[in-house]
């Protein structure tokens, strides 16, 4: 289906299309617009995308905290050797250090233990026994590295390229490149969801539209209380006499617009029209009532409690409805103690909703053109941390492991590899400036054409580096 | 192209297009000369600066492009890459002309290739002869002389002379006045960021003596609401937050220096002193309070208290940080560049980069900060009211002292005593209400070094001393430098050394955006090679030397620019206008735009008659959706929404929490103030519709709009109607508009006379209470009619 035939489907679906609408379809009449203009729809930039795109959105599952690879997908035999020994010197000397700053560095083995998983035999850890049945599916990445060591600026390097503030996140890049699919939702949308240590805060800046027009800025929903901030009427006003509102607002608007001419004004009657379809088609949205029992199970979804198993199912249906960014924060992963029991929780909590989540979109055909990728800001050090509790380990920059999955990506595979302590990303390894040159390589982006001028100089998500990883393309 | 787009993304797209085409302006100056400033530097700056400009480490074959030896060769060893009056046996194009792909520049895969018409002028540009000029902002201003115009009689002052005269080559006329009431909320928003009452308007229009206009110039200017408004546009740039801005984002303590700001356009502070005393009045002779409490500015960067905070690794961000907000604030300069690198198009090195960030070297400061958003060094400061009274309290007990030295009557020394009694407990009661602010405590500088590409771990860079950007380095300093190590002062009073070529253009560049709606140089946070060519470039120095020769005097530049003919133009473009300069480079008509977040909220609350006007003051909490604070934590932390007059302030004292701003400010364009940011962007989208629809306090608003309304409008429906529309947009309706509300009207005054208890619920939000002496039904269905209007385009528009 084409765009634009999409779009008006979309639109022509709804059965109750206010004044506003009608009165776009009369200054149709005079002024010759596009089906996507007057929808209000941002439609991209264009001759975007650029070649044939193998996925057409994306749900990054941000595991906030950093998950330690050397408990998830990244087995170091050496470690365990090695444990309680000091940390060789020769690793580390330089090296830029967190909460261990001034400490011993002493080795950790891992504390848990890896399982072959699918016919790929891919080693993944024996606590992520959901994600191990899909093995087949995903694509571990055990090379990644990143430039910051604490979470905020690695949040912010992740997703936007750069620890700076106020630059653009890949979301609004994405959106701002690709435009959106849907005219009653938004284009680029987060979840959240916590358990596991003391949850991470995440700031609004990691889904800002930075100096990119603000509408492609992310709109946060929330599982609880008001799905999207004022998406609710006000208190004693039901839906007839919002309506009246809405559309006493649009007949006026197009008084005046009869009078000055202003184009701003047609858009502000499309914003004020996908307003309402809104305050309706996020309700639907977030009422899971029409969900087989089965999938339920299967995502282990117990009802709209907010946690990460919920959040999935929305994502699955935001992509079915086609929203072209879906972000899900899980903000527990921060183990700097009791590691082996908080990522447990994290497993508990996180595990079997991700494999649930690529089953159904496989099986209603879904997960050739949905990229999944998982993973958090950065790893956890080889080394231990142990100042309350139960061992932990502190931030680790210089590798972790993320998994891509979908939209693609070749299953099955493992791809680059740390030292044998798992300290530095030695094999193949691949910055975050890479892992979104591959996510945009596979929405049919050039990462270096998506520019943006601002202060003088053409931006991009990738600065100037970033390379496609085509080893990890299907 | 254009059918093609939304209507949303216009501003952007007409933005794009004068990048890239020959806009009207430009194709009136087709048969003019080739100028190396404005037509050919943007050229080799976008193509070719990349491995021909400034940054020495990615410079090939050893070729600059962006200085005069590069291009024309020193005049003796080195040859250039042009001859003037020779393009055929010039370098330059030469290589631009290659047929062999591999010899051609720029070269296939850098991806920027130039145009045929690109390519033509630069061969104009050296067919006339390849007459070089220095950027043109980084040559200090002189003043242009006035040009002459055919229509001399439009003309009201100097600035009407300049847009006439470019209007007249580009063969345009000005627009027609608007008419009296919008010209009132036009000057009102712009002054003031509140709009006229409608007595306000009926004294205008009463007013048909000469010199009317002036007379409401002269008003809003010395409104204290003009402080308030101009504070908004500061505060973006020097980036004024409440929160720390990493990760805990802990309150921080900073109000008093907003405070400072507001009074500093109240008072009209030179602009020279305003500069000094943000940037150095800790080191003023004996400073007061308030240059105290000014110096604030250096601690406005983002702070951390983040657990595994390396201090070295913030304190060097910090001090980029601030590198990037002054550079930006005062010079439109991108510095912040040249920390991994040589600027890529201006002459910044990273040696300017370090330099400039050692003159905050002194700033006493930690890398991470303990938890709960304390920011030693801090001082508990009075407020200006304060600060008054406690002057006043000191005489009176200094007179009262002296009486009782004197050995009164016995039967007088109770009396006297008990006074002085009495004042010491109000100054108590004022000290204990003071308010804690950050300050800056000069020490001991730390060390200084470059950073080879900016990384922190890396010791090995040359240990800098402070020094300004070498290439705009005046002889008296560098003397100064010689002799001692420069200060926060020196950088203060170099920025506005008349000399400097930078601070007084970008400054009224910015103004003129505000009165303008767009700058004479469009970029407004970069003057640079990459910003844009000034459409009146001329105009644009003469308000640069105007505000260096009035003494840095902020309102009489506002003067100017507010008492022009052009600004009272029509912001209605003629069909003509449209065709021919679709983005307004002209200045022949006015432009219009929706209003900054804080002034849309201070509207509603202004004509729902819930707005608490005072001045100044601690930061506040209007509503705010629950949960949205959820995802902070250390320590989690919950929004409490203040009561009583607190609820009611200006936009612009909302507490700006850095990482979660105010969902309202957010759906409006506010920045997160974490960087310097000289232009918000203007969205239109569905979240801001929501928000004037839904936020509890644009409907709290509307239904005190609604109860005003019928307690203080006439008595029946249509005049109420008409009055009410009034109140809210300052002109009368048409019969057509208020024919749409009174249909609204009767439609929810049905509704709700059968349903009570739905508007008993509607009159329950917000905390203000509803008289009792009105009928709910009637109250509600007036609030449908008010929310209506507060959701109207036009309400939010300035035009």
């Amino acid at each position: 289906m084409s765009y634009p035939e999409l779009t008006r489907r979309c639109f022509l679906g709804r059965t109750s299309l206010g004044l506003g609408a009608v009165v776009l379809a009369s200054l149709e009449a005079t002024e010759a617009r596009s089906e996507a203009a007057t929808r209000g729809l941002p439609p991209g930039v264009q001759g975007f995308p650029q070649f044939p795109a193998k996925a057409k959105r994306v749900i990054f599952l941000c595991m906030a905290g950093g998950p330690s690879h050397l408990e998830t997908f990244d087995y170091k035999p050496e470690l365990a050797r090695l444990h309680g020994q000091p940390m060789p010197e020769s690793i580390t000397a330089g090296q830029p250090i967190a909460q261990l700053q001034g400490q011993k560095l002493v080795c950790q083995g891992p504390l848990l233990k890896f399982r072959r998983w699918g016919e790929s035999g891919q080693e993944i850890t024996e606590i992520f026994p959901a994600i191990g049945s899909v093995a087949d599916e995903i694509a571990i990445v055990r090379s990644m590295h990143t430039d910051q060591i604490n979470h905020d600026p690695a949040h912010t390097v992740m997703n936007t390229g750069t620890s700076i503030s106020c630059r653009p996140s890949m979301g609004a890049w994405v959106t701002y490149g690709l435009g959106s699919e849907c005219h009653d939702l938004p284009g680029f949308v987060v979840l959240t969801s916590k358990g596991g240590r003391n949850p991470q805060p995440i700031a609004t800046r990691q889904w800002h539209s930075g100096f990119l027009p603000s509408r492609f800025q992310g709109v946060e929903f929330y599982s609880q209380g008001d799905p999207v901030h004022y998406v609710r009427n006000p208190l004693g006003v039901d839906h007839e006499r919002q309506r009246q509102v809405v559309d006493a607002v649009a007949r006026l608007n197009a008084i005046r617009q009869q009078t000055v001419a202003d184009p701003e004004i047609a858009t502000r009657i499309s914003q004020y029209e996908m307003a309402f379809q809104m305050q309706m088609s996020v309700p639907r949205l977030m009422d899971i009532s029409d969900e087989p029992q089965h999938v339920l199970d299967d995502y282990g979804v117990r009802g709209a409690d907010g946690s990460f198993a919920y959040n999935c199912l929305l994502a699955r249906r935001l992509a079915e409805r086609g929203v072209r960014f879906i972000q899900l924060y899980h903000r527990g992963w921060d183990h700097h103690n009791d590691l082996a029991r908080f990522i447990k929780v994290c497993a508990d909590l996180c595990d079997r909703p991700t494999a649930a989540l690529i089953r159904d979109l496989k099986r209603r055909g879904m997960l050739d053109e949905t990229l999944i990728i998982w993973g958090g800001e950065f790893g956890r050090t080889p080394m231990a941390q142990s100042n309350k509790g139960d061992v932990g380990r502190d931030h680790h920059m210089r590798a972790f492991s993320m998994f891509l999955c979908g939209g693609g990506v070749r299953g099955g595979i493992t791809y680059g590899a740390t030292d044998e302590l798992g300290y530095h990303a030695v094999e193949n390894p691949v910055h975050v400036h890479d892992l979104h040159a591959t996510m945009l390589h596979l929405l049919g982006i050039d990462h270096r054409r998506l520019t943006y001028r601002y202060q003088g100089r053409d931006f991009r998500l990738t600065d100037v580096g970033g390379n496609v990883v085509h080893d990890l393309l299907a | 192209m254009l059918s093609s787009l939304p209507l949303a993304a216009l501003p952007t797209l007409v933005a794009a297009l004068s990048l890239v085409t020959a806009s009207a302006a430009t194709e009136a100056a087709a048969a003019e000369p080739v100028q190396f400033n404005r037509d050919i530097r943007p050229i080799l700056s976008n193509h070719c600066f990349n491995c021909h400009g400034p940054d020495a480490s990615t410079r090939e074959a050893d070729l600059r492009l962006d200085t005069q030896a590069g291009l024309l060769g020193d005049g003796q060893d080195a040859a250039g890459v042009v001859v003037p009056g020779k393009p055929e046996v010039s370098l330059l194009w030469q290589r631009i002309t290659a047929d062999d792909s591999a010899e051609r520049m720029p070269p296939q895969e850098y991806g920027k290739p130039l145009s045929d018409q690109q390519k033509a002028l630069i061969r104009r540009w050296i067919e006339e002869g390849a007459q070089w000029q220095g950027h043109w902002a980084f040559v200090p201003p002189t003043r242009p002389a006035v040009p002459q115009v055919e229509r001399g009689d439009w003309p009201a002052t100097a600035i009407d002379a300049f847009l006439l005269a470019r209007m007249e080559a580009a063969g345009a006329s000005p627009s027609p006045p608007a008419d009296r009431v919008t010209l009132l909320r036009r000057l009102s928003l712009d002054l003031t960021g509140l709009a006229p009452t409608p007595e306000e308007v009926s004294a205008f229009l009463a007013d048909t003596r000469p010199g009317a206009w002036e007379r409401q110039v002269e008003r809003l200017l010395a409104s204290p609401h003009f402080g308030e408004r101009m504070a908004v546009y500061w505060l973006d740039l020097v980036r004024y937050g409440d929160s720390g801005g990493y990760h805990s984002d802990n309150t921080v303590h900073i109000s008093p220096y907003r405070d400072y700001v507001i009074h500093a356009f109240n008072d009209n502070l030179p602009f020279d002193r305003f500069t000094r005393e943000q940037l150095a009045g800790d080191l003023l002779p004996s400073p007061s309070t308030e240059q105290i409490v000014a110096a604030g500015y250096n601690r406005l960067n983002k702070t951390t208290e983040e657990g595994g905070a390396q201090p070295q690794e913030y304190l060097a961000k910090y001090a980029a940080d601030r590198v990037r907000a002054t550079a930006g604030a005062w010079l439109g300069a991108t510095l912040g560049c040249a920390e991994c690198h040589d600027h890529k198009y201006d002459p910044y090195t990273m040696r300017d980069f370090y330099s400039f960030a050692a003159f905050f070297a002194d700033v006493k400061e930690q890398g991470k900060y303990g938890g709960n958003g304390k920011r030693d060094p801090e001082l508990m400061v009075p407020n200006r009211f304060q600060e008054t009274r406690l002057n006043q309290i000191a005489q009176e007990e200094m007179q009262l002292e002296a009486a009782l030295a004197k050995s009164p009557a016995p039967e007088e020394q109770p009396a006297l005593k008990q006074r002085l009694a009495a004042l010491a407990a109000e100054r108590k009661a004022i000290e204990a209400n003071f308010t804690r602010t950050m300050i800056t405590v000069s020490v001991q500088p730390r060390e200084m070094r470059i950073l080879p590409r900016g990384d922190w771990m890396d010791r090995s860079g040359e240990v800098v001393q402070p020094a300004v950007p070498r290439f705009l380095e005046s002889e008296s300093l560098r003397q100064t430098a010689l002799q001692r190590r420069l200060t926060r002062l020196d950088l203060a009073g170099w920025i506005t050394s008349p000399d400097n070529p930078l601070t007084a253009r970008v400054f009224v560049n910015r103004l003129w955006k505000l009165f303008y709606g767009a700058g004479l140089s469009r970029d407004l946070d970069d003057v640079g090679a990459q910003g844009q060519w000034p459409t009146h470039p001329a105009l644009l120095d003469y308000l640069a030397v105007e505000f260096v020769e009035s003494g840095w005097d902020i309102k009489h530049m506002v003067r100017l620019m507010v008492t022009a003919r052009a600004y009272r133009q029509t912001s209605q473009p003629s069909p003509e206008l449209l065709e021919t300069d679709p983005a307004n480079e002209l200045f022949a008509r006015q432009n219009r735009w929706r209003l900054e977040a804080e002034f849309i909220r201070d509207h509603a609350l202004a004509v729902s008659g819930l707005l608490v006007r005072h001045l100044g003051g601690k930061s506040v909490y209007p509503y705010q959706p629950a949960g949205y604070w959820d995802h902070l934590n250390f320590p989690t932390r919950k929004w409490v929404a203040d009561t009583g007059a607190n609820q009611y302030r200006r936009g612009l004292y909302t507490h700006w929490q850095r990482t979660f701003l105010h969902p309202m400010l957010l759906a409006f364009d506010a920045p997160s103030r974490e960087e310097c940011v000289a232009q918000r962007p203007v969205s239109n989208t569905p979240k801001a519709a929501l928000t004037l629809l839904n936020d509890p306090t644009f409907v709290e608003a509307a239904r005190a709009l609604a109860a005003r309304t019928l307690l203080q409008g006439p008595a029946d429906d249509d005049a109420r109607l008409t009055w009410l529309w009034q109140q809210v947009l300052a002109r009368p309706p048409l019969q057509a508009e208020s024919q749409v509300l009174a249909e609204l009207l009767a439609a929810n005054r049905e509704h709700y006379r059968t349903a009570p208890q739905e508007a008993k619920k509607l009159l329950s939000v917000g905390q203000a209470v509803a008289p009792a002496s009105l009928d709910a039904a009637e109250v509600a269905a007036w609030t449908a009619v008010c929310r209506t209007l507060l959701n109207l385009h036009e309400t939010i528009t300035r035009e």
